[in-house]
């Protein structure tokens, strides 16, 4: 387990320095952050004296060293826009998209699970067609419609549900529902060829042999194997998750990172965006490193192969 | 899957075997499994060529405003009036007629951006899985770092500062999709590359390009035509989501995006404006899946992607 995890953690570090790099190249390399920051009728002089207050006259690797260091510390800079560290406004957001980010979680397993589960055990028929079709389906769907259509219908139409917002548990529900909509069509075509394939292992003769009844046979034995997959490729999919969260949380006015770094982007104030990126990218590296160090404890082939 | 079925005929009694089909019925089948590809094909080529074809096909001009006959519902419902069959936005102007036109650029940015993405993903990948170690733990981590970033924050922050133009557009998603090739590409490259007839044009002293460009790439043109055409699905889906935030493809231009985006904004009323441009976006992204996974099962039953 010891190389595994050192492995692992060095490409964890390679990954974080990356990240820092396309970050601090968003705003430094692709523009002129001082054209954005002053108005356009200023003269030579302001230029000058702001291009020297951002430190821009010094070399690109002296300025990303100072990005870095500071980055470390939680220091991204004042947001250009209020006056507030960059860092404390992002972290203020965080916890309604990781709320949103769970509950879509939560939401796809809870459509994937059973349906997956269905579909495997009674394969090819009517009810193994139908989930195909849903599940192709989803995944065509462009979650920003869905969302809107959801609105439409829950709360324009039947005043069912709040359109926007947060708070409530009623708040919870479109969202969650459009971000599980996102996720759950691959995850339920896991969880189908995960139980298919084990259905078929001599480990599950065995257990039918032993004169289990069928429902723990598929519970205990099938349904546990049949997550290691699951787990992995969900561990894998948390960009997309997150990516998804921040499609859903601009349709719902959800106030999380993405709101704000889309008004953020709105408003050109940079400090913001950067930091939002950087512990978004942060979040998505650190859950795939669990679930690899997870994967790397429940199944040895893997922490010895790769 | 294939193998676990044979697995199943073998078990449950040798002696009841069908007898073989013959050359026909095994054509005829597979065409059959096809059925829901051919259809999507199909439909696929009417939106390419309703896009083509708007000037002609399109009943209005997408930009002509009619204010007396704004906000407009569709034909079958109350109020409808057959001169606009979608019925009308917020400003009067024919809805079919601009979901007619807005598929010019969500067809053209998916094919432009995928174009790209596929030539420095097959480039990339290949460089990884050919030259050895030292090639490849470079352009993996540099994959992990861009499939590990928020993309579509990363997408939005670009244009933010390049400024929203379908160029930028284009050149954005094309450099943000590469990532996705890589990991395939790269697989294949190294089995093919332990295979005796690679060996063997070593051996015969090939160049590394000849080898590359005349001996692996040619087996690997089904994966790139089955992903590249998976993707075009995915690009529409994040060129639409740019413009329906206001940072993609700007008004007035007719894009099923941005119209998405605008109708939003009367959805308490009017919400056939926000409706049909997102109707338009699924069906042809279904279409293209459909199309991408028939094509998959056509060309390589045993691929895994």
């Amino acid at each position: 387990m010891k190389p595994y995890v050192a492995r692992q953690l060095v490409q964890l570090v390679v990954v974080i320095i990356g990240i820092s790099m396309l970050a601090f190249a968003i705003l430094h390399v692709i523009g002129d952050p001082v054209l954005l920051l002053l108005p356009q009728n200023a003269g030579k002089e302001e230029y000058a004296r702001y291009h020297k207050l951002l430190g821009l006259d010094q070399p690109v690797y002296v300025q990303y060293w100072r990005f870095a260091s500071r980055a470390i510390q939680g220091d991204f800079g004042k947001s250009w826009y209020t006056d507030t560290p960059a860092f404390r406004l992002v972290l203020q957001r965080m916890a309604p998209t990781i709320y949103l980010t769970l509950a879509g979680l939560v939401m796809a397993l809870l459509i994937a699970l059973p349906l997956g589960i269905l579909a495997a055990l009674r394969r090819h028929s009517f009810v193994d067609n139908l989930c195909t079709m849903i599940a192709v389906a989803g995944q065509a769907m462009p979650i920003f419609w869905l969302g809107i259509m959801l609105i439409i219908v829950f709360a324009v139409r039947l005043k069912a549900l709040p359109a926007s917002g947060y708070g409530t548990w009623q708040h919870f529900l479109m969202p969650a529902f459009t971000l599980g909509a996102f996720l759950a069509p691959l995850t339920m075509r896991l969880v189908r060829s995960g139980v298919i394939e084990i259905m078929n292992m001599e480990y599950i003769k065995t257990a039918r042999a032993k004169g289990l009844s069928e429902r723990i046979v598929v519970i205990k034995h099938a349904f546990r194997n049949a997550c290691i997959p699951v787990i992995t490729v969900l561990g894998l999919q948390f960009g997309q998750l997150l990516g998804g969260a921040i499609v859903t949380e601009t349709v719902f006015a959800w106030p999380g990172v993405a709101t704000l770094a889309v008004e953020s982007i709105r408003n050109q104030d940079f400090p913001v965006v950067q930091c939002a990126v950087v512990l978004l990218a942060l979040i998505i590296v650190s859950v795939n490193f669990i679930v690899d160090m997870i994967v790397g404890l429940i199944d040895p082939r893997i922490r010895v192969g790769a | 899957m294939a193998v676990s079925a044979g697995g199943e005929v073998t078990l449950k009694g040798a002696g009841a075997l069908s007898p073989e089909p013959t050359a026909g019925q095994v054509s005829l089948r597979r065409l059959w499994r096809l059925k829901w590809g051919l259809a999507a094909a199909a439909l696929l080529l009417l939106i390419v060529a309703s896009a083509v074809l708007a000037p002609w096909l399109a009943p209005y001009n997408p930009l002509t405003v009619d204010i007396q006959h704004r906000l407009a519902p569709a034909v079958w419902m109350d109020g409808g009036t057959p001169k606009h069959l979608l019925g009308t936005d917020q400003v009067g102007r024919d809805l079919l007629s601009r979901v007619i036109y807005g598929g010019r650029v969500s067809l053209a940015v998916g094919v432009a951006a995928v174009l790209i993405s596929a030539t420095i993903g097959v480039l990339t990948g290949l460089a990884a899985g050919y030259f050895g170690p030292r090639v490849d733990w470079l352009i993996m981590t540099l994959v992990n770092v861009m499939l590990s970033f928020p993309f579509v924050l990363l997408a939005l922050a670009v244009i933010a500062v390049l400024g929203p133009s379908l160029v930028n557009m284009i050149i954005v998603l094309g450099i943000a999709d590469w990532p996705l090739y890589v990991r395939v590409i790269r697989a294949e490259t190294m089995s093919i590359r332990e295979r005796d007839f690679v060996v063997a044009g070593r051996a015969l002293g090939m160049s590394h390009a000849r080898i590359i460009f005349r001996q692996i790439f040619p087996n690997l043109v089904s994966v790139i035509v089955v992903i590249a055409t998976l993707q075009v699905a995915r690009v529409i889906i994040l060129e639409s989501f740019l413009s329906f935030l206001g940072l993609g493809v700007q008004p007035p231009t007719p894009a099923w995006g941005n119209m998405l985006g605008e109708g939003r904004v009367y959805m308490l009323n009017s919400w056939w404006i926000a409706a049909f441009p997102g109707l338009a976006i699924f069906v042809t992204t279904l279409a293209i899946n459909l199309m991408g996974n028939a094509l998959r099962d056509w060309l390589d039953p045993h691929m895994k992607l």
